[in-house]
């Protein structure tokens, strides 16, 4: 009996170590090879970065009427401004706001629902899917059952009608202030079931392994299996929906932003912005427009084919 | 047999019923009402008239009864907005959506049949390349960009299509119908695009695989062999067993379809159940949202339910296995 708690204290001592090492130079391999997956790295890095440090890069504050000039309204995108003589990369709105400007606070607030809303999925689908796995009996019933039901309808129809309901909760004078975080449970809740699925089938499969036997049999609880067994297991599905979960999460932020059921005009967000830039489009402003939505294609674009990418080099059995 | 349809269609009533409780909580704790439907200068008088007149009195168990009576006749109560019954505004509306949704899904399964075949057929052809990739960016296009983009390129710079609205339309029997009027149907070229392009990938897609799936089988090397011309092979032999899969993804892809209808109805600003919707939303139109909840559920209930009996019909399997 003594030889039992040993081969598994070498096995945990090991394995991540080895694991990884070999892991990563796989993976770094095929990502050498990759010029796409490079590409898209890229792309994603450079939006990440230019929405962290927005406030040091961009040239004006947008929301701070103090640095806004009415006079350099819509002035086109690199032409000094008739009355002031500003010049401005992007051009300007209505209100003589740089576009490059709102660009990058408008991707940080994008960045910022989608990292949150999948973070939350994230939580609360693992959580979910490893108790439903590991658990089983009614705790499974039950949660595969709202995931079924969930999954019959479209998750942006679910984050609008949480967003919905959550706005009529708010009292009108918080609605504004809220309505980030809103949109963050209203589009993290709606996309959970992704990852309960893929957890809990996993876990099915891992339960009944060797190494979870052995950790039943020294003694370990229920909770300490699922977290330190079987969730390090089970992780690499998870990091590939996360990703793709990602740009649909971004995607969905920004279609509910330009629906106008998402991220207000004080706080707007990529969607907001086109929102915004599609009312000038028949009056010839197409640079409020077009850029925010270039951005928005490029982040999507790029998300997808990084979650692609990890898709076929951590699975090459999905492809 | 029958006790799988009977449980089926069991576990649909209960998500209907569960869907309904939502509804109706949606409909009893958010927000105040008559806060939204009475303006600055009101007296107490017209708040208590209102709430009489809109039952919000009454206890709480009551109303939710009162609800689901009414739920099961068609009957949602009074939009907060437009001071209107709700099934009225609904079925004003409903022709709109429902012309778009089957003309773009129409459009999605016929053009994307077809070029699933061709990209099957031409595998390693520059056009079938082409096609592939414009589809991944089509994917990754959110709906409403597509919206603006073909709203741009046809209504701003070629002047060819109108950008908004139905067109005329005329009534036919107490259906508005845009199918008659050379407007009306010029209105529904680029709503149509937008919404059915993400099917139509989809569809695509699904079918290329499984005819290149199928072009493997040996049967077809017979028909080959047999000396039957291509065109014989390619849609009778390998197309035909190909649809399977397609109809069932398709049929789950109507509900889709009708819900995605909220996104191109905003962009084009036409005048059918999403607007509605989403006006609703940005106006805590309670008794709209909840109406359009339940009838939204019980289609996609409708449809997951059929679509289920006609796995069940399809794949014998199942009935070994259907205590799942």
């Amino acid at each position: 009996m003594t030889d039992f708690p040993q081969p598994d204290a070498v096995k945990q001592a090991q394995d991540p170590g080895r694991m990884s090492r070999l892991w990563a130079s796989d993976f770094a391999y095929a990502f050498r090879r990759s010029p796409v997956a490079i590409g898209a790295t890229a792309v994603v890095l450079v939006l990440v970065l230019a929405a962290i440090f927005a406030p040091l890069i961009a040239p004006h504050d947008p929301f701070n009427p103090a640095t806004l000039n009415l006079m350099n309204g819509f002035t086109p995108p690199g032409t000094p401004n008739a009355f002031t003589g500003d010049t401005f990369w992007l051009g300007t709105d209505d209100q003589g706001r740089d576009v490059f400007s709102t660009i990058l606070y408008g991707l940080r607030i994008s960045l910022f629902v989608g990292f949150s809303a999948v973070l939350l999925a994230l939580i609360i689908g693992v959580t979910l899917g490893l108790i439903a796995g590991y658990a089983g009996g009614w705790a499974e019933t039950i949660i595969m059952r709202v995931a079924d039901v969930q999954l019959t309808f479209p998750a942006i129809l679910v984050a609008m009608l949480i967003f919905g309901v959550a706005k009529g909760i708010t009292p009108p004078e918080y609605r504004n202030q809220m309505a980030i975080w809103v949109l963050i449970i209203a589009i993290g809740l709606s996309d959970w079931v992704q990852f309960a699925r893929v957890v809990r089938g996993a876990t099915l499969v891992e339960k009944n392994k060797e190494y979870v036997q052995a950790a039943r049999l020294i003694g370990r609880t229920g909770p300490a299996i699922m977290l330190r067994h079987i969730l390090p297991n089970v992780l690499s599905p998870v990091l590939v929906i996360a990703t793709i979960s990602l740009a649909l999460a971004i995607i969905a932020e920004a279609t509910l932003s330009f629906l106008g059921v998402g991220a207000p005009p004080t706080q707007p967000s990529l969607g907001t912005l086109i929102r915004i830039g599609q009312g000038f489009l028949f009056s010839g402003e197409w640079w409020i427009l077009l850029f925010p939505s270039i951005t928005l294609l490029a982040l999507a674009l790029a998300v997808n084919l990084m979650g692609d990418w990890l898709r076929d080099a951590l699975n090459p059995r999905l492809k | 047999m029958i006790a799988f349809i009977l449980r089926r269609v069991f576990q649909s009533v209960i998500v209907l019923l569960i869907v309904g409780l939502v509804a109706f909580s949606m409909f009893r704790f958010v927000g105040d009402p008559i806060e939204n439907m009475l303006g600055q200068e009101r007296t107490q008088a017209d708040v208590d008239r209102l709430r009489t007149q809109l039952g919000l009195d009454q206890p709480f168990i009551v109303q939710y009864l009162k609800f689901l009576g009414n739920a099961a006749q068609g009957n949602f109560g009074v939009s907060y907005r437009q001071g209107r019954p709700v099934a009225t505004i609904l079925a004003e509306r409903a022709p709109a959506t429902l012309e778009l949704a089957a003309v773009s899904g129409t459009l999605a399964v016929l053009v994307g049949i077809g070029m699933g075949v061709f990209t099957a057929i031409r595998r390693n052809g520059v056009a079938s390349n082409v096609i592939m990739s414009l589809s991944l960016v089509g994917v990754s296009l959110p709906t409403f960009l597509i919206g603006i983009l073909l709203i741009y390129l046809f209504s701003v710079e070629l002047d060819l299509l109108p950008s908004f609205g139905r067109g005329d339309t005329v009534m036919v029997g107490g259906w508005s119908t845009g199918f008659l009027t050379k407007s009306g149907l010029l209105a529904l070229i680029l709503p149509s695009i937008t919404l059915g392009l993400y099917q139509m990938t989809l569809i695509m897609r699904l079918v290329r695989s499984e005819m290149l799936e199928v072009l493997r089988q040996d049967y077809i090397r017979f028909a080959r062999a047999r000396g039957l011309p291509e065109r014989v092979v390619n849609f009778r032999h390998a197309l035909k067993n190909t649809l399977v899969p397609v109809i069932t993804v398709t049929g789950l892809q109507v509900g889709s379809i009708i819900a995605f209808a909220i996104i191109t109805e905003t962009v084009f600003q036409w005048p059918g159940v999403g607007l509605l919707f989403i006006n609703a939303i940005q106006f805590v139109d309670i008794p709209v949202m909840a109406a359009y909840l339940m009838l939204i559920s019980v289609m996609f209930v409708a449809i997951n339910l059929i679509v289920d009996l006609l796995y069940f019909a399809i794949d014998p399997r199942l009935r070994i296995d259907g205590r799942h």
